[in-house]
């Protein structure tokens, strides 16, 4: 395993792609342990849209919608008015409910360091570890190549 | 004429209730799980997402299973089902180039840099039912090869353009193209607007207009560059969440082919690109996509428009399957009145017929 | 940032119950024009938007649309709290917007420039929202034409010296023209572009065929 010690994310941006990407079970077990299970309320959703997804010309060139995906949006307020907000693909309502409320609880530095090192940075492991599960098995797909002598005509 | 076509609800009821007890097939044998579908008919699912244009897993399960496996049917509800959610918005655009690879492929560099990977390909087998899998079977776990810094793939569009040989990717800003699932559309097509539409084409369809032109109606040499398969991110922006945030991944296969292109008198002869870009695993459908983003870039490329291929509101017009399954299995449904007013037409045209018969008759005696 | 502002509240409890009475509402609005509609929707958006204008702009506005705001309207806590409930985006060309909000009209001119549409697509035009004090003005004008049986009054405040003129204008535009869409506190009204105008001064008709 190639994997070593991450330096667990630390702004909101990373903290919600490790929440948006993390396997479902992961996410609610890691929650769960987490032990932080605050009051709220919705402020908006869980609410199920589309996003249109857009590529480029080439890869690189002008960019072109091509096709849309299910994405669930929430926000939340807790008791103490922090307000938190999430947007996750797919249709899993509890997904993007925990993220709006890790988002919400992230405005405090004590609990934003706790989030960190209890759930984002496991949550984190285990994204890099099937990565690199499925990156080794692509891998050992590579096509070693060895020339044959080409004859003179 | 009018005639009276009422009735039927019962008909129809019973119909329904029919239809489910065949789709659910005999009760002895186990009911499929969406899981099961998603999982072990993934390319089903792929296709069902990509022309059904919503990314969506399960949905796309449960669609096949409703359809009973009938993938056109499947697209049809993904797609209404589709037109019931808001939308939120529009993606940043995808990043290609930092793709999770699971296959990575290129007809024209043996030794590229980062390698070919064949992932799980259908390519090489032999295409021999295999007796086993009628059965319950455990395949072996799939070899891995942990790598200490593997070399990032390198786009084979980016060595043809270090050398100048290859047309450049074009202005990234880009237009704000016109959305087909929003505005009508409007011939002449931007191309992004036609890759909109065929990235949502039928397979089919577009895999008979690509092999048309290998055939020769509007040929032009295409080389598969690049084939990537795997995931991106995809990111959004909205205020809220303080600026551009990743939603999660989906899976995409893209396709680059470089065609040959003698020049014209405003470009130098170079190899021209055509790109394909669909949801899931869909290979044949991505190259399909190239071949005919290419063949309608005639007109742009100051080539001679002689093939179906090239004829944009050809191509484009009849790549919807929806649209073209509705049209064409309309017919089947009560055409009563119409078809009256054609009977009485057709008799009264005999009965003139007839008469001009008798006069001509008459005349002769 | 959002995260804590006050722009995520306000907006419709029930999303899809209070855009249909909205919708409803507009409408009922549009077909009959100069009848006044009373939604009864609650909603409390940033001031200087009204609470009609809001329940109007979030019935209509999602992130496909594109609106313009007047001078008074265009404030950053309504651009925020639009952006977080409706997604829509703003723009500074009258041409571009499907729809506009105006606080207040000084002249007409304030009403034009805005998208007429073309004649394959009269519907991609601007439907103006205009925020008025009230609909008891003392200049009533007299609406004729499609989903008015014979006439109907119509009295709302503050409308800009012209303004009939205006109207006749874009009437003769037709299929394209704007449609006006007059927001008070806790009632809407709409003028079509199919409406016609005709002002009663004093008791007297003043009657233009």
């Amino acid at each position: 395993m190639t994997s070593q010690a991450i330096e667990p994310p630390t702004d909101r941006q990373e903290r919600s792609a490790v929440l948006a990407t993390a396997p479902a079970a992961d996410l609610l077990r890691h929650w769960q342990a987490l032990g932080l299970d605050p009051d709220f309320r919705f402020v908006r959703g869980p609410e199920i849209g589309l996003v249109s997804l857009r590529g480029r010309i080439g890869g690189g060139g002008a960019p072109f919608p091509f096709g849309d995906a299910t994405a669930t949006r929430a926000t939340v307020r807790l008791d103490d008015g922090r307000v938190g907000h999430a947007m996750t693909l797919g249709r899993d309502s509890q997904r993007a409910t925990i993220a709006a409320v890790v988002d919400a609880l992230c405005q405090d530095a004590g609990e934003r360091n706790r989030v960190h090192e209890q759930l984002i940075a496991p949550l984190q492991e285990a994204i890099r570890k099937r990565d690199d599960t499925r990156a080794a098995e692509t891998a050992a797909t590579r096509v070693d190549f060895f020339t044959m002598v080409r004859g003179e005509d | 004429m009018y005639v009276a076509v009422k009735g039927g609800e019962k008909a129809i009821d019973n119909a329904h209730r029919l239809l489910a007890d065949r789709r659910r097939g005999d009760p002895e044998i186990s009911e499929l799980s969406l899981d099961q579908i998603s999982g072990q008919l993934s390319l089903a699912v792929d296709r069902v997402m990509s022309e059904g244009s919503l990314y969506d897993r399960e949905l796309a399960a449960l669609a096949i299973k409703q359809a009973r496996g009938d993938l056109i049917e499947a697209i049809f509800l993904v797609r209404a089902y589709r037109t019931t959610l808001p939308r939120f918005g529009y993606s940043e655009p995808i990043d290609t180039g930092d793709m999770k690879l699971e296959r990575r492929i290129s007809a024209t560099y043996k030794d590229l840099p980062g390698g070919q990977m064949l992932g799980p390909t259908f390519d090489y087998t032999h295409r021999l039912l295999d007796p086993a899998l009628a059965g319950e079977t455990v395949p072996d776990a799939p070899e891995r090869r942990f790598e200490e810094a593997p070399e990032k793939p390198m786009r084979v569009s980016d060595i043809l353009a270090g050398e100048g040989l290859i047309e450049p990717d074009g202005d990234p800003s880009g237009r704000d193209p016109a959305d087909i699932t929003r505005t009508p559309l409007e011939f002449p097509l931007e191309r992004e607007t036609r890759l909109q539409a065929l990235s949502r084409g039928d397979e089919g369809f577009l895999l008979a207009l690509g092999y048309s032109t290998q055939r020769g109606y509007a040929r032009n040499h295409p080389f598969v560059g690049e084939i990537r398969i795997g995931e991106v991110e995809v990111e959004f922006e909205a205020p809220e969440l303080g600026g551009a945030s990743v939603l999660g991944r989906v899976q995409i296969t893209e396709c680059q082919m470089v065609n040959q292109f003698k020049g014209s008198a405003k470009a130098p002869p170079q190899f021209t690109r055509s790109y394909g870009l669909v949801f899931g695993q869909s290979e044949r459908k991505a190259m399909s996509m190239a071949l005919c983003d290419r063949a309608l870039r005639a007109g742009e490329l100051g080539e001679d428009r002689v093939a179906a291929a090239q004829d944009e509101e050809f191509v484009i017009s009849h790549s919807d399957n929806v649209q073209a399954t509705g049209f064409v299995e309309h017919l089947k449904l009560p055409h009563y009145v119409d078809f009256q007013a054609e009977l009485e037409l057709v008799r009264k045209m005999r009965a003139e017929h007839a008469h001009r018969a008798e006069n001509m008759q008459e005349a002769a005696e | 940032m959002l995260a804590t502002g006050t722009a995520v509240d306000g907006g419709f409890s029930n999303q899809v119950l209070d855009a249909q009475i909205g919708f409803a509402a507009l409408m009922n609005a549009l077909s009959r024009p100069g009848t006044l509609q009373s939604p009864g929707i609650h909603v409390v958006p940033p001031s200087p938007l009204s609470a009609m204008t809001a329940i109007v702009a979030l019935t209509l506005c999602d992130a496909d649309t594109v609106v313009w705001l007047d001078e008074t309207v265009n404030t950053s806590a309504v651009r925020d709290w639009l952006a977080f409930h409706t997604g829509t985006a703003i723009t500074a060309e009258k041409e571009l917007a499907q729809f506009a909000i105006l606080d207040a009209v000084r002249s007409v001119a304030d009403l034009q420039g805005f998208a007429a549409g073309s004649q394959e697509y009269p519907d991609r035009s601007t439907s103006i929202i205009l925020q008025v004090a009230g609909f008891s003005s003392a200049q009533k004008f007299q609406l004729s034409g499609p989903g008015i049986k014979e006439v109907v009054s119509f009295a709302p405040e503050g409308l800009p010296e012209g303004f009939p003129d205006f109207w006749a204008a874009n009437r003769a535009l037709f299929p394209r023209g704007v449609d006006l869409i007059f927001t008070s506190k806790d009632q809407l009204a709409a003028l079509p572009r199919t409406t016609r105008i005709d002002e009663k001064l004093g008791g007297h008709d003043v009657r233009s065929r």
